[in-house]
């Protein structure tokens, strides 16, 4: 029971998948997760059920719209058209941005949820020490909702390895290209290759898992500093 | 108002120095519910120094006031002026990044992730001043936390951590220190135990501070003006020993109503253990503070240990008896008292009697009177 290397070429092009997907989500939903977190706007409710939508949602659906707005026709494609990089579908990039939507919740949700635990407070009190907002952000915000960053990292990149539906719409199954690594194990399964479906899957369990621990660990242990020192 | 504006010579030029803090504010917080809503409407002029009380019942507006004055609502149109510097009016509002204050909150609000020494250098940081370590030592030894420097925001008791704030705000440089009820959430032990270095703040920085509190006992011992506030307006102003005369402010519930006087030391009597004062009306006689080298005292007379003769009697136990004439009666709350203001010298006492002891006595308004006091508190 070995990898082939049509099955480690996958895994790599995973990573890469996942890798870019996280940073990209990282420096996106932030501020959207800050918004959610900190506005009384009446927009609040209908932009947290926009980003809850692929929660819910079979990706599918997410997977059938994206491919409509990213096609020829489509107001996404036609914007890439313009700028001369052709259209997405069943391209890496198309990929990425697929898989944007589809973890958009995972990563927005743990650092909203960290900034509104914050609260205004030590904000306020770095305001009138003479911090301005990017110093604020950067000395006061970042390291107090550090924990939910590293949540929303790990979810949104296990995420994103773990996806399989809206992959096979957009992407297909392009080597090198589009065909990750949930696309391979559904490949060889349908050519009852049953060995190397067996190879990738332990590989991804054992993947999981160790993706999960860490995340409890590290859980763990930010509540733990609370409990020891509190008096 | 004579005191607002200072005009100084200088080089031949007249410049005029707006001294104090000007604040104007109006701020609505309008909810569905009337129960919820509050306005804000105020005009306050006090000194750019020493330290002005804001008192008032919970929900009166102190600390919207104080967070106007920090621009933390951003909501809040008006304009404020301190100590020459515009800081809001109709066309600007200074962020309060830029506003050179210190605030100190109710409940604790050090960064948790600084170790009490990391969120003091925070704060020097950013100060746009080149602080010396200097000011360092001294606001660590005035607060007292040379101990728990190395020690996180967790680490410490609700005490230590307030400490660590006013020290923090100390180090910001402020040209003026904003403290909202820094006592509120802590019990009375630990109150007791920072009350002393806020009183050494008091004498060693010169920084205008605005205290916000709903404690009298507080306001009475650290300051010098005060701000009376009630449903989102100003109902009084002014110098402290002023304000806590008045009949009408009810500063202070039933038994716990009563004037400051402020006394300079003639003498120490050993033998009794007795000092002699003088305030500006008369003179008392006053269990003597050992251990204090202080030559001014404030001290503060109940009104429930207050009563009036007609003659001055000399078989009396009561030890200090002044000359003076009523300038107010007014129904106190429970019925069968009355709260009367005394004028002695240049000074205000405040007397609560029954109604019919007013009547027996027949005491009307301008009737001279002798003042027999029972005890008084020296408050500082």
């Amino acid at each position: 029971m070995s990898l082939s290397d049509g099955d480690i070429a996958t895994i790599w092009l995973t990573l890469r998948l996942a890798t870019t997907v996280t940073v990209l989500l990282l420096i996106f939903a932030t501020p959207v997760a800050w918004w959610l977190a900190r506005t009384m706007s009446w927009f609040k409710g209908p932009l947290s059920a926009i980003v809850a939508l692929p929660l819910v949602l079979p990706p599918t659906v997410l997977g059938f719209y994206l491919l409509l707005a990213m096609g020829p026709n489509g107001a996404i494609g036609q914007f890439t058209q313009s700028l001369g990089l052709g259209t997405l579908p069943f391209t890496f990039w198309g990929l990425v941005v697929a898989s944007m939507v589809y973890s958009l919740p995972f990563v927005v949700q743990p650092i909203q949820n960290a900034i509104e635990a914050i609260g205004n407070r030590p904000i306020e009190a770095a305001a009138t020490l003479g911090a301005g907002p990017i110093d604020r952000f950067f000395t006061v915000v970042l390291p107090l909702a550090k924990p939910g960053f590293m949540t929303a990292t790990i979810l949104g990149f296990a995420h994103t390895v773990g996806e399989f539906g809206i992959v096979l719409m957009i992407g297909g199954s392009i080597p090198g290209e589009t065909r990750v690594v949930s696309v391979q194990i559904y490949d060889h399964v349908e050519s009852l290759e049953y060995a190397q479906a067996h190879a990738l899957s332990g590989v991804m369990i054992i993947f999981s898992f160790v993706v999960l621990l860490l995340l409890y660990t590290f859980q763990r242990k930010g509540k733990a500093v609370g409990m020891t020192y509190g008096r | 108002m004579e005191d607002k504006a200072d005009k100084i010579e200088m080089s031949g030029k007249s410049v005029t120095l707006v001294q104090g803090i000007q604040a104007r504010f109006k701020l609505g917080y309008f909810h569905s519910s009337a129960t919820s809503s509050f306005e804000l409407d105020i005009d306050i002029n006090i000194p750019g120094q020493g330290v002005t009380a804001i008192f008032g019942e919970s929900g009166s507006g102190k600390t919207s006031l104080l967070r106007c004055i920090a621009g933390l609502e951003k909501t809040a149109s008006g304009c404020l002026n301190v100590n020459g510097e515009l800081w809001q009016n109709a066309s600007m509002f200074v962020p309060t990044h830029k506003r050179s204050l210190g605030y100190v909150f109710q409940e604790a609000s050090l960064f948790e992730h600084l170790s009490a020494m990391g969120n003091l250098r925070y704060a020097i940081k950013r100060n746009n001043q080149a602080t010396n370590s200097q000011l360092l030592d001294q606001v660590i030894s005035v607060m007292g936390i040379e101990g728990i420097l190395e020690q996180f925001p967790e680490q410490l008791s609700g005490g230590e951590r307030q400490r660590v704030a006013i020290a923090r705000a100390l180090l910001s440089e402020p040209k003026l220190l904003l403290m909202d009820e820094p006592l509120v959430s802590l019990d009375a032990a630990r109150k007791l135990e920072i009350l002393p270095y806020l009183e050494r703040l008091r004498s060693s920085f010169n920084i205008p501070i605005l205290y916000v509190s709903h404690a009298v006992d507080e306001i009475v011992r650290l300051a010098d003006h005060a701000v009376i506030m009630g449903q989102g307006k100003v109902i009084a102003q002014g110098d402290i020993t002023q304000l806590f005369s008045r009949a009408d402010l009810a500063l202070g519930v039933g038994n716990e109503l009563g004037a400051i006087l402020e006394c300079t030391v003639l003498e120490r009597d050993k033998q009794w253990h007795l000092m002699r004062v003088a305030f500006n009306g008369g003179e008392l006689w006053l269990p003597n503070v050992e251990n204090t080298q202080n030559n001014t005292q404030r001290i503060r007379i109940l009104a429930s240990d207050v009563s009036l003769t007609l003659t001055p009697h000399t078989d009396s136990s009561i030890l200090n008896v002044l000359s003076g004439k009523i300038e107010e009666i007014i129904n106190d709350e429970e019925l069968a008292m009355s709260l009367l203001r005394l004028k002695v010298g240049e000074s205000y006492l405040l007397a609560r009697l029954t109604k019919k002891s007013l009547q027996k006595l027949a005491l009307t308004l301008g009737k001279r009177i002798w003042i027999q006091i029972k005890s008084a508190a020296i408050v500082r």
